[in-house]
Parts: structure tokens; sequence; C-alpha cells
């Protein structure tokens, strides 16, 4: 496992991770793009008008909504919530596979490199049509891990609906 | 013979974009493709796209496909699906085929927006089924919802490498390697990441040097390269059944060449591109182009370079004033200035400075008919 | 032939078709979407060979999935050389792997 911390425009200190929800955009380069600005009904996401700039995050304003997350088309936005209890973390991220993890399942938890960091619980699993088939996946884990977990093991394809030609 | 006003070759975003600010001018517009759907590549972009609100960003590309076709139906603009353009002779004579034959008509104006075809790779194994192009596994996963195998090796790290290779995963498939020639990716990080969060291994310096099977691909050897040559000793071997290249595109120039076009070539932009001005109008003054005929770029821009040409040969053909139009080609610029700009972008828009360059240094040799 | 390779779950794309009819391959029958391209009903039911070549009988398959390169030419309905990846599937089409250059058979 990596233990990278980004630095960047986008990324709230650890004081502010502590004080509760907030997004960490982890877009690193001038690409021509700036619908996380649009999204934020707060304005806490400034890109301006040179649309290939880095997303600067107004940790102040950000309450860790995650609406940003759903329209970033690089999928480079989570939110970090360190607030939900002694020593757990929540860490949301998009997610565009099926199936969709389960609700209160335990889940294997990665980093950005796709390595095993710990085991965590899915805490929840929002759709809304306004997303367009973007669903917000959010993992509960051991708080130590919040800037590192950033992805599930997806889980398997259920065979249930699938006719088996053997049986 | 019949007579059209403004032919426009290519169904794609480039020609539906086209299209469509022609006939909103007044044109009256006719549209032709070889496919039998229209929308080009844009139906098999299943991402949402980068760009601002102007470039509908934040909207999978499919969406946007839907949006163009259904402005093309509400303006009347005439569609011709299932026609190969087979030649255009400088004068306008445009020569097509269809079921019941050969046919021809005749264009006052022409916009080429015929796109670009994908590059390959030559090795041991590349002729073998399994072996394709990743648009063509773009193409059978997003558009018909087969998968083309069920491990994949993506050769290339290009954003198409990147992309289809992510979609070939929400497919169904798994992706057991990308692998790139350089010594870094080539595409947006952001797209890698969406690739390296799933698990998939990325192998930079390295290459496909051979696929392995007897009538189907069944394993794919790679080996490292120092300065794009092969290390002897590095070789390793991973079980797959299909190998997909995304290694670059080449703008697809022949009707421009066939109706006098000078071409350039350009290597920020892909290869030999029409020479064209900063209104897309060739060096036939006739013809325009748009889209990834005049360098290979993405969607976006092939959206609003086909504004740009519909926008210039309604002018040209007087349903724009030239005040008026100028306006609205300055906005276009605008907008393409945009999605031209930053790390990624800017290479692409030094080379379209050229080629304008290019175009005014044919112009002063009076090469213009 | 392999397993189904039909896409039956995406989290994107919304309009998934099931076969709703055949065509026949080399004398099977295979299911199939009424208007999808031969070789997507073909890749779909894991088959991957469209062809041999004329010279070293190499099979040949899949190449560009767009009508350019030939590739997964094969005899349809009697008439060789057709391209499978832009050929939209008939109910009872008759599809057979192709020999060489194919020979033009009289189906009727």
């Amino acid at each position: 496992m990596s233990r990278w911390i980004p630095e960047g425009p986008g990324i709230p200190d650890a004081q502010r991770r502590a004080r509760g929800p907030v997004a960490c955009i982890e877009c690193f380069q001038q690409i021509p793009c700036n619908p996380c600005e649009e999204a934020c009904p707060r304005g806490a996401i400034t890109v301006g008008d040179e649309i290939t700039s880095l997303p600067h995050l107004d940790t102040e304003k950000c309450n860790g909504c995650g609406l940003c997350m759903t329209r970033c088309p690089g999928l480079a936005i989570f939110t970090v919530d360190e607030s939900c209890g002694e020593g757990k973390a929540r860490v949301s991220f998009p997610y565009e596979y099926v199936p969709l993890p389960e609700k209160g399942s335990r889940i294997d938890c990665t980093d950005r490199e796709g390595h095993f960091v710990t085991e965590g619980t899915v805490y929840q699993v929002r759709e809304s049509k306004a997303f367009d088939h973007t669903a917000i996946v959010t993992v509960e884990i051991p708080r130590e891990y919040s800037m590192d977990v950033r992805f599930i093991v997806r889980p398997a394809p259920t065979d249930s609906e699938e006719v088996n030609p053997d049986a | 013979m019949r007579k059209v006003q403004l032919l426009i070759v290519g169904a794609g975003p480039a020609g539906l974009s086209a299209g469509i600010e022609a006939a909103r001018a007044g044109v009256q517009v006719t549209i032709i493709d070889e496919n039998l759907r229209p929308g080009g590549q844009l139906f098999k972009q299943i991402h949402k796209f980068f760009g601002s609100r102007v470039h509908n960003a934040g909207v999978r590309g499919f969406r946007i496909g839907e949006k163009l076709l259904q402005e093309t139906r509400e303006l009347g603009v005439e569609v011709l699906l299932g026609y190969p353009v087979y030649g255009i002779f400088p004068g306008g004579e445009v020569v097509y085929g269809s079921a019941d034959g050969v046919k021809q008509l005749q264009a006052e104006k022409i916009i080429l927006a015929t796109g670009a075809n994908e590059n390959n790779l030559c090795f041991e194994g590349s002729v073998l089924p399994g072996v394709m192009t990743a648009g063509a596994a773009q193409t059978m996963i997003n558009l018909h919802h087969v998968l083309p195998g069920q491990r994949v090796v993506m050769v290339g790290s290009g954003n198409v490498g990147l992309i289809v290779s992510y979609q070939l995963l929400q497919a169904g498939a798994r992706v057991e390697a990308v692998v790139e020639a350089g010594p870094a990716i080539g595409g947006y990080g952001v797209h890698a990441g969406k690739l390296k969060r799933a698990g998939v291994p990325f192998y930079l310096s390295h290459t496909v040097q051979r696929a392995m099977g007897t009538t189907e691909v069944e394993a794919v050897e790679l080996v490292e390269l120092d300065h794009f040559k092969a290390i002897p000793g590095t070789e390793k071997i991973i079980e797959a059944d299909t190998v997909c290249m995304a290694v670059g595109l080449t703008p697809m120039t022949e009707l421009a060449s066939l109706c006098g076009c000078e071409l350039v070539e350009s290597r920020g932009l892909g290869g030999l591109v029409p020479v064209h001005d900063h209104d897309m109008r060739t060096t036939n003054p006739n013809v325009y182009i748009a889209g990834d005929i005049s360098g290979v770029e993405e969607a976006s821009t092939a959206m609003e370079e086909g504004r740009l040409a519909g926008t210039a040969a309604a002018e040209s053909l007087g349903y724009i004033p030239a005040k008026e139009a100028a306006r609205r080609k300055e906005e276009i610029h605008g907008r393409l200035d945009l999605l031209r700009s930053g790390q990624f972008g800017a290479r692409r828009a030094q080379a379209k400075i050229e080629i304008e360059r290019s175009f005014a240094q044919i112009k002063r040799g009076g090469e213009v008919r | 032939m392999g397993e189904d390779r039909r896409v039956t779950k995406h989290p994107i794309l919304e309009d998934l078709r099931e076969p709703d009819t055949y065509i026949l391959y080399d004398g099977k029958k295979i299911p199939a979407v009424t208007g999808e391209p031969v070789a997507a009903a073909l890749l779909a039911a894991g088959v991957r060979i469209m062809r041999h070549t004329p010279k070293t009988g190499q099979p040949r398959g899949i190449f560009c999935g767009i009508g350019r390169c030939n590739d997964c030419k094969m005899i349809v309905d009697g008439v060789p050389g057709v391209r499978t990846c832009v050929t939209p599937v008939r109910e009872g089409m008759v599809v057979e792997t192709q020999e060489g250059l194919g020979e033009w058979r009289d189906l009727v």
C-alpha cells in the first residue's frame, strides 16, 4: 500500500478533515475542465476563466455534500469524513460498475493503485437520476486510512439471474 | 444531376454540428455517411465529457449525440445513411455508392468531416483473431453490447486506450495489462486513476512482442523497452484472449486530396491534414473541413470545428452577414482556445497555428484557385 | 464456440437488447438481435474466426469493427466477401466461414 498523501489546491488539511465531511479534489493536471465549479451549490470550488487551472477548494465553504463527485468526468473527487465516531472515518467515491456493493456488507478497501489497505463496511450507496449512472459509495474504515482508501475490491457479478446450461 | 447547397460528408460530431449551424442560418443541408447509423463515434462514448458548460462538460457522449440528432431532425437536415462517398471532383461533383448503384450529385459547398482511421502495430501474431483495434472493442461493447473477449491486453495509454480499458471493465471484461512503449502514461492521469483503482496493471516502457495462439489469441508476450528498443531477457507472458491496439489515429484525407485540397504534414495532429484557414476552409475555396480530418483531437473540439465550418459555409453562401458571421466565429474560437489549452492542448494549439501559417503561405504563392 | 458474451448488465448503457431472432452459422443456429452486425452475433456466441486467408489459410477475425479492414469477410446468404461487422442481421441469414476468396453459392 502506498501512503502518499496528495497535496494541492483541492486537498483539505488534516485540521479541516478532522472537523467533518469535506471534498478531496485529486485533480493534478491542467485538463480543460470545470464542471466541479458549477456543481457546487455553495460556491466552494473555483476553477476560473482559464479552465485548465486546477480546481481550488475553499474548505470553509465545503460541507462535503459530494455533488461535485458526480459531475467530475475524471472521477477524481472524493469526500472524507473523520468526524463520524472515535477512530473511524467515512470515505466516499464515485462508482460506475455493476453490481453495486451492498450496504452494510464488509468489503476490502483499496488505495489509489488498487492495493489492499483495510477491511471496511459499506456505509451507504447513493444513486440518483441526476448523477447519470455514477453511484456514490461510502465506506466506513479505520480513521488512519482516510487519506489512503479510495476504492474497493469490486464485488464479482452475481450469476443468480443467469441461466446455467448444466442445471 | 441533383444539386445541393451544402453537402457534408460524415455524420459524426463535426458533421452534425456543421449541419445544424448551417441549417439554422437557412442553408439547405445534406449530410451523407457510409454508416447505417448517424453519430460517428459519439454513441460509443459513454463517459462524461471534459470541458465547460458550453462544451457539454459532465454529459456523457451518447447523450450529446442524441441531442445533435434531435436538432438535425428539428431543422429538417437531410441525412443520407449507408452511402459511401467514393469521390469528389474539384468542381463539387460528388460520387457515392448506394444499394441501387453509383449515384452523383452536385454540391455548391462541401464540408468534409470524415474523421480519422485507427493506427495499428505489426508484431508476430498481430493478425490472429482476437487482436483488434481499441475502436473495434469499443464498438462491440458500447454499440452492440457484446464483449470481444474476457481478458484483454490494451496496447497504448493515450486517452483512447485508457477510456476503452475502463469501458471494457464496465462491460464485464478483465483488463490484464495496459502496455505503454513510452516511459509515462500518455493520457489524462484521472483516466489512468480509474483503472489503477480497479487494480489494472500498467506496463510502462513495454511493448507487445507477440500474440500467441494457434487459431486465436491465448497469450501475449510483452518485452521491456530501453528507449523504445527491446531488452532481451525481459520477456513476460500474460494470459489473455484479446489484444486491443490504441496507438493513435490518422486523419482520413482521401476525399480532400481528390478534390484538390493541399495537404501538409503535422506531427502534432496525427499526420497529413488538409491545409486550412481560421474558418476551416481548405485551399479549394468551396471545400471546408471539420473534426479529426483537420487534425486528430476529440469530440468536443470536433463539434466546435463543425460549428465553425458550418458558419463559414453559410456565410460564403450569403446566409449570414459578414459582421454577424465574424462575431459567431470569434465566439467559437474562444471555446476552441479553451479546449486547446493546458499541458495536453498546447501542442495542438501550436500545430493549428502552423497550419494556418501554411495556408497563408500558399495563398501568397497564388496557389488558391 | 465459447460462452455467451452478451453484456446483460451494465452500469451506464440503458438499452441492452436480448436476442429476438437467429442466424445460421456453418449450419448451426445462433441467437441474434435483428439489426445488429452479423459479426456481433457471432462474437456473442464465441465465434472469432470469420475466414481463412487464400494463400496460407491463416484465420482472421474482427479487426477494425467498422468496415474498413476486410478481415471479417464471410459468405453471407451465398455471397462471399461480405464484411460481417457492417452487415445487419436478418432472421435466418445463412453465414459461412469463408475459405480463401470463397465461392458464390446458389441458396435457392
